[in-house]
């Protein structure tokens, strides 16, 4: 029993920090419409420069007042990044602003790495609460008391302040419609600069108070980001009684895990938010969240036809060259390319759920990961062919979508791209967690192509085949009548449904089959390297592939892999520098404030301005 | 008189709110039926329960004597109701003719096809329909750019795709001008007389409802209050007083109506 | 008072004015009339800089506001009454009128709570009801109260009578009579001219963006091939 009460107390404890982030985000999603991926940063930040600030304010008063200038420095950071950062870009299409947040993620690392250097660091622990407190005879933190006690007025501040004053009535105002709140005369800039402050400040603290519990490390980012994720889910966008709640239920569920069934703590976590959601498909105190609201810009996508024959001429063309470099190309360069085409396949794959069919998955690495895992699986195990493998890894991958999709396509917009990310995370901790299993950390190793493939040159053109073929299909796909139902789904779900349309099973196949073709890509991968490890599906993967598709243009026809081609290229080039991630992320922000429409958008533009190409009627 | 629609004892409560309470009327065979009444009356409800898109506390809907309460909106569409929506629904990101062309890959059970080619499907029955609403010459325009009284038109010819019995319209000339108005109602007379379809439409502008309605119906606060003929409703005095005031401005709109 | 200089807007991407001029003079309540997609809500956001037109000028208070934020212009007086209500649905009839107080402004009545529910008696019933658990009818009335709160010197009411019982019509024409009594400046953009005509002095016409037509209605009422080229069809 005192132990019991023991583990519970821990977990409430921990809650704290996981609440303040967590609520930090809801609150920046709700005025601004922006899921703010660089919210792992700011918490991350919010441990570093506590961490600084602990070494210089000595005592118990040093303490506090080190926590609060650390959410302060924190809250300016997040002023900072939206001033520079979001501010240009809040009259780009809606999801556009992810990706500039991702960008960021980028910078604040390598900032980090610079400032803080690459060693973990101990959190120094909290004066006049380093002692323990006997409960029923079982040892408690008296920090973790004091934490216990500190989140709830944390909460009950924050609740005044959104429900009470008139701040809080204007922030509720501007969730629901900012153009409207901006016309009765209030500076909505200064609202969502102030709400991020705030959000930011918020991170901040989480990330300096769990300091005597954890430490400040660079992983701390990614590692919180699937965690505050799934409170905010669990509890419901935009509640706070709900991340509170979700907080305290998911912290104390990790402690005993923790004891009890120490293999599966991470698969924990998202277990229940499935469970939650399948009861409360919008969470703890969640409302369903509507599409479209006012205030929103973003062009609409333009009819397309199937490509005329000088375009073919001119892929074709390309093909050839690609089909060519055999001769005239290095080893590295059929490398290069392979890497890129399979890229692009997983891309193009993304592009046809996100930019046709409407659905923003940010789990996608599941089904690249997972095919790749699938047929590494299959060749570790079983003597199967390689050949067979390699078609396994695609079906594997479909089934995964199929019941991911089956559980994901219920909910719409946010919710739905939290839940694939969610399940993503799951399929990643059940690998990681899994050691004897799947390797774990390490991986798998030796998962070498047949013998008559196993030469770079054979396998080149394996992956142009594929690929290429791959990522036609998808296109063509796009031009059936099933891209067309799926556009009318994704256009108006309400006029799909009432011309016998069964919008969620079109959604659902589209799902299932976006998640074959990245399979494809993942088999193609695994054979190519030789070895799978876990990152392939972590949440950076899914991203990866998110930001090609963003920065190609989500709505172009070619955006993903033109988008998949360049970044890979990109990338190639940058990671022989030290600080490629915050080269990388410098670059990402810059083209989505410099070039909202992607690559391929913001190209047929200046094609249309030069008068290369005809303009369509109506824009001008 | 063969009847189409049978509503009976229809139901919709939001907690303590009835939206709508005991509503039962039936629908004739090439019948134009109005359905009026204050904003909040519950038009919209009814209309949602009718269709699928909205469960009922109680009551049930027959189409054609069968019991279609509770089925899911594309249900009931294959058994041949349309619909039009109050704020338009289209398909923005296609082209006009596309649009229609989506409603017959779905009326012949095309949609989960992947090989042809979409653009050129059913592509010449749909220029038919779009004949009947006039937009024919507008087929391969952005419906992005389209003026909203066309929306409206071509929202029709999506409605007409699968030779429906029953069209359900809510307030299908909101946002149009006095004119247009009446142009778009003739049509829809038109498509009745010829085709032998059943309308049920919501309408806030007087002309329109008195000037081609067969009968109406009057709605306030989820309670069916008259029924009958223009005549009879204009002289309603309970309808006066919930609905239609001193007549001030549609009187005065009917003078204009006719002046014009 | 208002005044709009060859305005050209654009909505995305569609040239919906070009080269509009519209004037509104002091305690006038001027009807701006045109079918359907003819510009009237656009020219309303034009003016609140919703919508910022590309060339062209709007003085208010003979200040130049072309390209000023919405906010701004808001604070100047100016109130801006959407024409889909757009309500705060989950804050109460309170909260959405706090979101809606400006502090007092001078040569202008300054609203209160009190006087805004005593001239929207159903408000004052539901004043702690959420704006989603209102009727249409009292939403509509909400939208206007709410502007009020801002105590501007000049409104603009973007359909009014559009999609409301005939009933609800006859009372906001009351409403509009009695802000007039109360020394504003009206704005209303519609498509109703027997409405129009009830409520408003003078008339404005736009077609395509551009205006067609400024004067009385006896006048219009006397040139009817300009009523009917561009109020019908």
């Amino acid at each position: 029993m005192g132990l019991f009460i023991a583990q519970l107390l821990t977990g409430l404890a921990n809650a704290g920090a996981l609440f303040m982030v967590a609520s930090g985000l809801s609150l920046i999603f709700g005025v601004t419409r922006i899921v703010n991926f660089a919210h792992g940063s700011f918490y991350m930040l919010g441990a570093f420069i506590g961490y600084s600030l602990l070494q210089v304010l000595p005592g118990m008063v040093g303490f506090w007042v080190a926590m609060l200038l650390a959410a302060i420095a924190v809250g300016v950071i997040g002023v900072i990044v939206e001033l520079l950062v979001l501010r240009p870009i809040y009259r780009a299409p809606e999801l556009f602003q992810l990706v500039a947040t991702f960008g960021v993620i980028l910078v604040i690392q390598d900032l980090a790495l610079m400032i803080w250097g690459a060693e973990d660091m101990l959190g120094p622990r909290a004066p006049g609460l380093k002692g323990i407190v006997r409960i029923m005879g079982e040892p408690v933190p008296t920090y973790d008391i004091a934490l216990i006690v500190i989140t709830p007025f944390v909460a009950l501040a924050l609740w005044y302040l959104i429900t009470k004053t008139r701040v809080g009535i204007l922030v509720r105002a501007a969730t629901q419609d900012r153009e409207m709140v901006s016309a009765l005369g209030v500076n909505q800039s200064w609202l969502f600069t102030g709400v991020f402050f705030l959000g930011a400040a918020l991170a901040g603290l989480g990330g300096a108070i769990q300091l005597p519990k954890g430490g400040a490390d660079l992983l701390m980012d990614f590692n919180i980001l699937a965690s505050i994720f799934v409170v905010v889910v669990i509890g419901g966008m935009g509640s706070l009684p709900g991340a509170y709640l979700a907080a305290v239920l998911i912290s104390v569920l990790n402690v005993f895990g923790v004891t009890y069934i120490p293999q599966s703590t991470l698969v924990l976590m998202f277990v229940v938010m499935a469970v939650v959601l399948m009861i409360k498909p919008y969470g703890l105190f969640g409302r369903e969240e509507v599409a479209g609201e006012h205030g929103q810009v973003g062009e609409v996508e333009r009819p397309f036809k199937p490509a005329g024959l000088n375009a073919r001429l001119i892929v074709a063309a390309f093909l050839l060259v690609l089909a060519l470099v055999p001769l005239y190309g290095s080893a590295f360069s059929m490398v290069l390319i392979t890497d890129i085409v399979i890229f692009c396949l997983f891309a193009a794959s993304l592009h046809f759920l996100l930019g046709i069919g409407g659905l923003v998955s940010f789990g996608h690495a599941a089904f690249f990961g997972g095919g790749a895992y699938v047929a590494a699986l299959i060749v570790t195990y079983s003597d199967t062919p390689m050949e067979f493998a390699l078609m396994l890894a695609p079906i594997g991958a479909a089934m995964a979508a199929v019941i991911i999709g089956w559980l994901c396509i219920r909910l719409t917009g946010v919710y739905f791209a939290m839940l694939t990310m969610a399940f993503a995370q799951l399929l990643w901790s059940l690998v990681y967690q899994w050691g004897e299993f799947t390797g774990g950390d390490d991986g798998l190793l030796n998962i070498w192509p047949s013998d008559w493939l196993n030469d770079t040159t054979v396998y080149y053109f394996l992956t142009l085949i594929i690929g290429v073929g791959g990522i036609l299909l998808l296109r063509h796909a796009a031009h059936s009548p099933f891209g067309y139902g799926l556009r009318a789904a994704r256009d108006s779900a309400r006029q799909a449904e009432a011309m016998g349309i069964h919008t969620k099973r079109v959604q659902w196949v589209a799902f299932t089959f976006a998640g074959a073709m990245a399979g494809v890509a993942g088999g193609l991968f695994v054979f190519s390297k030789g070895s799978i490890f876990p990152s392939e599906l972590e949440i950076a993967r899914s991203f990866d592939a998110l930001i090609v598709v963003f920065l190609g243009g989500v709505k172009t026809l070619s955006g993903g892999v033109v988008g998949g081609a360049v970044l890979e290229t990109i990338k190639d080039f940058l990671t022989r520098f030290e600080y490629w991630r915050m080269t990388l992320g410098l670059l990402i922000i810059g083209v989505v404030i410099l070039a909202p429409d992607g690559i391929v958008g913001s190209l047929r533009k200046a094609s249309e301005r030069l008068g290369i190409t005809k303009r369509p009627e109506g824009e001008v | 008189m063969t009847e189409i629609l049978r509503v009976e004892h229809l139901c919709k409560h939001f907690g303590a709110i009835k939206a709508v309470n005991d509503v039962s009327f039936t629908l004739n065979k090439a019948e134009l039926l109005a359905m009026i009444g204050p904003n909040g009356a519950g038009k919209s409800t009814c209309f949602n329960m009718m269709m699928g898109q909205l469960k009922p506390t109680s009551g049930s809907v027959y189409l054609r004597g069968e019991n279609i309460t509770r089925m899911a909106p594309r249900v009931i569409w294959r058994k041949g109701v349309g619909r039009t929506f109050q704020i338009t629904a289209t398909y923005q990101s296609m082209t006009v003719v596309e649009n229609v062309q989506v409603a017959l890959m779905s009326h012949n059970h095309k949609i989960f096809s992947i090989r042809p080619y979409a653009h050129k499907l059913y592509r010449d029955q749909a220029l038919g329909f779009l004949e009947t609403v006039g937009m024919q010459d507008q087929a391969d325009r952005h419906a992005a750019v389209l003026a909203y009284g066309d929306l409206k038109r071509l929202e029709l010819a999506i409605a007409l795709c699968h030779e429906p019995d029953l069209l359900l319209m809510d307030e299908p000339t909101a946002g149009m001008a006095p004119k247009e108005r009446i142009a778009l109602m003739q049509l829809t007379a038109d498509i009745v007389k010829d085709r032998g379809i059943s309308v049920l439409f919501t309408e806030h502008d007087m002309d329109v409802v008195f000037g081609h309605a067969h009968r109406i119906m009057v709605l306030n606060r989820g309670e069916l209050i008259a029924e009958g003929t223009a005549s009879e409703i204009r002289n309603n005095a309970y309808v006066q007083q919930v609905y239609l005031g001193g007549g001030q401005l549609y009187k005065k709109s009917e003078e204009g109506h006719v002046n014009a | 008072m208002l005044e709009l200089t060859s305005i050209n807007s654009f909505y995305g991407k569609a040239h919906v004015l070009s080269n509009l001029d519209l004037s509104v003079e002091r305690s006038e309540i001027v009807s701006l009339l045109g079918r359907n997609g003819a510009g009237k809500s656009t020219t309303m956001k034009s003016i609140m800089q919703i919508v910022v037109p590309k060339t062209g000028k709007v003085t208010f208070l003979g200040k130049d506001i072309t390209g000023m934020s919405s906010h701004r212009v808001a604070k100047m007086g100016l109130g801006y009454v959407p024409e889909d209500r757009r309500i705060f649905t989950d804050l109460t009839v309170l909260e959405n009128l706090e979101v809606g107080r400006q502090p007092s402004r001078e040569g202008t009545v300054t609203w209160t709570f009190d006087m805004l529910f005593d001239m929207f008696p159903n408000l004052a019933e539901r004043r702690q009801n959420r704006g989603k658990e209102l009727s249409g009818g009292e939403q509509q009335m909400l939208t206007i109260a709410r502007t009020l709160m801002g105590n501007p010197s000049l409104i603009l009411l973007d359909e009014p009578s559009e999609g409301i019982s005939p009933l609800l019509v006859e009372t906001m024409a009351k409403v509009i009579l009695q802000l007039k009594s109360e020394g504003l400046t009206v704005l209303i953009s519609e498509q109703n001219l027997h409405f129009a005509q009830l409520v408003a002095d003078k008339a404005i016409i736009i077609e395509s963006g551009t205006g067609k037509y400024t004067g009385s209605f006896d006048d219009l009422n006397a040139k009817p091939e300009i009523r009917d080229a561009y109020l019908t069809v």
